[in-house]
């Protein structure tokens, strides 16, 4: 794995950003998901296939021998096969559906039927000896939180980025910043105009305040001070 | 280039390929824009992916750079997804993947054989000679309940005396659950070293053996050797499967050779899960014959006819079933 920056390099190890080269010569970035969420997402399966065993159990039982069998084995299939169902179908089971992750290849691709059987069977393994031990020490010794069965599987679990609304920039006069900025600079002012919308206004100007020196503007103003300088960026002049 | 006239010079661009994507993402039979269109998918992505890389490089807002990325992410995804054609695949597995896989790590299956059959056998001799050597494996109630299934007076053998009242159907779907079960279980815990699969063969091989010759030593051949035999050809076969895909795992992780370890337990699973899948179809099939074949109460010698063309039929599809193509083992 590459860094992009070598300034950024530190910041690229602390945090849990998985990049990969697709063929088209471009880096795709990833969030891995770690091990928090995913035993939240283990927790809510588990529940919702206590529930589906549970209606099995009410409804089959009333069908007698034939019954008993089709309980089994849906036992069966439930007990190796869920996740593999909907992991083919779109990549996560409901539990991750519902913590916003889900599994795909370590290239980036959906995860295809043969990885995902291979890190459903391995489950077994993982579990060992109670409650994914064994899963959760692999996922602690190597950088892609993977466990056995997504090391054998060649596979990863991440978040899925749902696409954010674009908030554009707040619209105010286009103004040279006083001083050269370099491009993480630039970077940042912009990623500040983009996102401060989203902050409270407080917060907006407190981090706006940080350039006091700079600026030389308290309050509100050193926020359009900001915006300005963002635009100028962004269009010239 | 500034960031706002890029943009409103490719932002026809990237909404057609949005759309286009939605489009692409809906089954065959959904689809709403001309076929030519989909044709023109990889040229259009190949563009999107250069603008990306273009709005990385000179430093372009990070909301647009997200907006590319996602873009860009879903294009990925779509145009190297694997998809279709499985059935196609299961038949041609079925028919000589699977017997050539087996052949193929035929040195895992014999060691996997090893680690079964030997145990058995000794297990099994010693406690057709040794009456209480059996309790070193099986606690009292198991013995006692074994012993109660093969009975001679036991109308439906091979069944306890309160199962006899289920149906076949019953016993098919238990079998289904703990035999295939067992089988994923052998392969799974190959992963340590192999030593689970290890193991669970030889505890097998263990038990398995010491009921035969129990239940010999006591007389009840007549009961167990006509029901086991049957579905045993597909049963014992398919387990020493799963254990030598178990130790194909365990071979990985210990000697990877001139690999990382991770490498070579990716190559190994995926050609493990060949043997896996495999030996579960097995399990399926034994577990019908076990439920309806077995447990029918037809003369001995029917049965033994019966077991010997399945144990022959096995070992004639392991050994020969996909031969023809091209010279392959």
């Amino acid at each position: 794995m590459q860094a992009g920056v070598t300034e950024g390099r530190s910041i690229e190890q602390l945090d849990t950003l998985w990049r990969y080269e697709i063929p088209e010569g471009v880096l795709l970035d990833f969030r891995l998901a770690g091990p928090v969420v995913r035993a939240c997402a283990w927790a809510i399966d588990a529940a919702l296939r206590g529930v589906i065993y549970l209606v099995l159990v009410m409804v089959l039982v009333l069908l007698g021998g034939i019954g008993t069998a089709l309980m089994l084995i849906g036992f069966f299939l439930i007990e190796w096969f869920y996740p593999v169902v909907f992991e083919i179908h779109n990549g996560a089971t409901p539990g991750k559906r519902a913590m916003g992750i889900l599994v795909i290849q370590d290239n980036g691709t959906p995860v295809t039927p043969s990885a995902s059987v291979i890190r459903n069977l391995l489950r077994t393994a993982d579990f060992l000896p109670f409650l994914y031990a064994t899963g959760l020490v692999a996922m602690l010794i190597n950088r892609e939180f993977k466990r056995l069965g997504d090391l054998a599987a060649g596979t990863l679990v991440v978040y899925c980025d749902e696409q954010h609304e674009r908030i554009d920039p707040p619209l105010a006069m286009a103004r040279k910043p006083p001083i050269e900025l370099s491009e993480t600079e630039q970077l940042t002012l912009l990623a500040f105009a983009e996102r401060g919308e989203n902050l409270s206004i407080g917060r907006r100007e407190e981090l706006a305040e940080l350039l006091v020196e700079q600026t030389g503007l308290q309050d509100g103003k050193a926020v359009d001070a900001l915006y300005a300088y963002a635009n100028w960026i962004l269009k010239g002049r | 280039m500034r960031q706002q006239q890029f943009e409103a010079e490719n932002q026809v661009l990237w909404d057609e390929i949005a759309q286009l994507m939605d489009d692409l993402q809906r089954s065959r039979s959904k689809r709403r824009l001309p076929h030519t269109l989909h044709l023109g998918f990889p040229d259009r992505y190949r563009q999107l992916c250069n603008h990306y890389a273009l709005a990385r490089s000179r430093g372009f807002s990070p909301a647009l750079i997200d907006q590319l990325h996602g873009l860009v992410l879903r294009g990925h995804r779509l145009l190297y997804r694997q998809q279709g054609g499985w059935r196609w695949r299961v038949l041609y597995f079925i028919l000589g993947g699977f017997p050539r896989a087996v052949r193929r790590n035929g040195g895992y299956f014999a060691l996997s054989l090893l680690f079964f059959l030997l145990p058995a056998l000794l297990m099994g001799v010693g406690c057709y000679l040794q009456e209480d050597l059996i309790y070193t494996v099986m606690d009292e109630n198991m013995v006692a309940q074994m012993e109660t299934n093969y009975d001679p007076t036991n109308e439906r053998p091979g069944r306890s005396i309160e199962r006899s009242s289920e149906t076949d159907f019953t016993m098919f779907g238990y079998y289904i659950l703990n035999n295939i079960g067992i089988g994923f279980r052998t392969f799974a815990t190959g992963i340590l070293l192999g030593v689970g699969t290890l193991f669970i063969l030889l505890f097998n091989g263990l038990v398995i053996g010491g009921v035969a010759g129990h239940l010999s030593q006591l007389g009840y051949h007549e009961t167990f050797w006509p029901f086991v035999s049957g579905h045993g050809a597909f049963e014992l076969t398919a387990i020493v499967i799963c254990g030598a895909a178990g130790l194909l795992l365990g071979h990985a992780v210990i000697a990877p050779g001139q690999r990382t370890r991770v490498q070579a337990l990716r190559e190994h699973a995926e050609e493990s899960l060949q043997l896996v899948m495999g030996a579960a179809l097995m399990l399926l099939a034994a577990a019908f014959i076990e439920a309806f074949w077995s447990s029918s109460t037809l003369q001995p010698t029917i049965k033994y006819s019966v077991a010997t063309l399945l144990w022959l039929g096995v070992a004639l599809y392991l050994m020969l079933m996909g031969r023809e193509d091209h010279g392959s083992r």
